[in-house]
């Protein structure tokens, strides 16, 4: 079953792709043979994060890129990550309400996704699923995500390309930029344009960026200072645009600056370098994960019961009773 | 820990503008542990078989005051059937008259929800309607 679905995703078969994205939402091994399949496939289109707060019009602009990309007779995929109720396990995907009228483009594929106890902004199946969409050979994939606490980091991640929505403030002050927005953003929008204070959002913005929220790169996993210049030629500096994308004002703009910036990774290498930044946390955080599922697989309960009875006991520190455990799991650290 | 989540497609067809109903039973939806793709109002056929294809649904919900269901839930079982979708549990929610049901139970629709149904009647029937299916 899974093998027919691989090959008719692959092929852009439409209801192919949606079965192998659940394929990837459920995840264990036959979403791991079903990767390795197309794996080979992935890594030619550009995934473009839009994350921002609540409210700013991320989904509308998303539309409105849509459309902008479709004019240019490109497909595009679309992927709208919100958040699960951490008390019923359940979630409400209401993304889709501000795209209506991409619904039955043929051109175009939208999935909702829950992040199903992931703590970033971003499912945990979301890279998976996004694999699967470039496979099937969709060269532009857009990832909406909820705007809030670490998401944005998380996003900085999947994406190659991040935008962070804005929308100006009632007052004169932008609102407060939470730490770590201005550092990955690679274009900032502010949204809802018409409204007043817009002007000034965006002097604060661009402010901000030459006060030197200095550019970071990714480096073994974290975010680092980058001084000087990356790669060949001017380092990239985020421009700060400004849409109404209900009215599809600015979008036009926005896509061709998001292109401008591919076309900039690449020139400079950058792609290459984030790539591989991308893979070794991937690997990173597959190996701690399926580590962690092994070794606790060698653990009886009872052992692991007792185990956790003694340290609340205070006869043992957590420290030596994980070293304890992962000796009787195999896994002393010596070497043979 | 690998869990089957359902997922349920919840729309308003047609040009009824009452969405208070279709909302609540979302969220009770929601707090039964589901996920709920809420696509909202003057959803037509197309756009709601579009979506269950897009979404990988195991169930739609249709809720529908306005009296058109008669000719709005055939034409979305129908467009369903076309896309390989068959197995996808259809609800309808709303103002539907007594004489009407048994020819929506003929095209196929799991559950007809009417005015008084209690929310916990709902979550059974969308839970018990894809378990059935699968």
């Amino acid at each position: 079953m899974s093998v027919d679905i691989v090959t008719e995703a692959l092929a852009g078969e439409r209801r192919a792709v949606a079965r192998l994205i659940s394929v990837m939402e459920r995840g264990g091994e036959e979403a791991r043979q079903a990767l390795s399949r197309l794996y080979a496939r992935t890594g030619r289109a550009h995934i473009v994060g839009i994350t921002g707060a609540p409210g700013t019009g991320k989904s509308t602009l998303v539309n409105a890129m849509a459309k902008v990309y479709r004019k240019q007779g490109l497909t595009v995929g679309i992927i709208a990550v919100d958040p699960t109720s951490p008390f019923s396990g359940g979630a409400i995907l209401g993304d889709r309400i501000r795209m209506r009228d991409l619904t039955t483009d043929e051109g175009i594929f939208i999935r909702s996704m829950a992040t199903r106890g992931s703590l970033g902004g971003l499912a945990r199946a979301t890279a998976d699923a996004a694999h699967v969409l470039d496979a099937a050979g969709y060269p532009v994939i857009l990832l909406e995500t909820v705007g809030a606490g670490q998401s944005e980091v998380d996003i900085a991640r999947t994406a190659q390309t991040t935008l962070v929505v804005e929308m100006p403030s009632a007052g004169d002050d932008i609102q407060a930029i939470k730490a770590g927005i201005l550092e990955i953003a690679d274009l900032l929008v502010v949204n809802k344009a018409d409204l007043a204070g817009a002007d000034n959002a965006v002097a604060a913005l661009r402010a901000m960026l030459d006060l030197g929220a200095a550019r970071t790169e990714w480096h073994h996993g974290h975010l680092e200072r980058v001084e000087g210049v990356v790669g060949a030629g001017e380092a990239w500096r985020p421009p700060v645009l400004k849409t109404v994308a209900l009215r599809g004002e600015g979008v036009a703009e926005l896509v061709t600056a998001v292109q401008a910036h591919r076309q900039y990774l690449e020139d400079s290498g950058l792609k290459q370098r984030r790539e591989q930044e991308r893979v070794q946390e991937g690997l990173r955080r597959i190996l701690r994960h399926t580590l962690l599922e092994r070794l606790l697989g060698q653990i009886s309960e009872q052992n692991l019961e007792r185990t956790v009875q003694r340290v609340v006991a205070r006869e043992q520190d957590p420290y030596s009773a994980a070293e304890m455990l992962m000796a009787e799991a195999g896994l002393d650290g010596k070497k043979e | 820990m690998p869990e089957k989540k359902i997922r349920v497609l919840v729309a308003k067809p047609g040009l009824d503008g009452h969405d208070r109903g279709a909302k609540v039973v979302a969220r009770a939806l929601r707090d039964a542990g589901m996920e709920v793709i809420y696509t909202g109002l003057r959803q037509t056929p197309e756009m709601i078989a579009s979506a269950a294809l897009q979404e990988d649904v195991d169930a739609v919900g249709l809720s529908i005051l306005s009296g058109a269901h008669m000719t709005l839930v055939p034409r979305v079982i129908k467009l369903l059937k076309e896309q390989g979708l068959e197995h996808v549990a259809v609800f309808v929610g709303g103002i539907v008259p007594d004489e009407d049901v048994p020819s929506l139970h003929e095209l196929g629709v799991k559950a007809i929800y009417g005015p008084g149904t209690t929310l916990d009647e709902i979550v059974r029937g969308v839970r018990e309607g894809v378990v059935a299916g699968e």
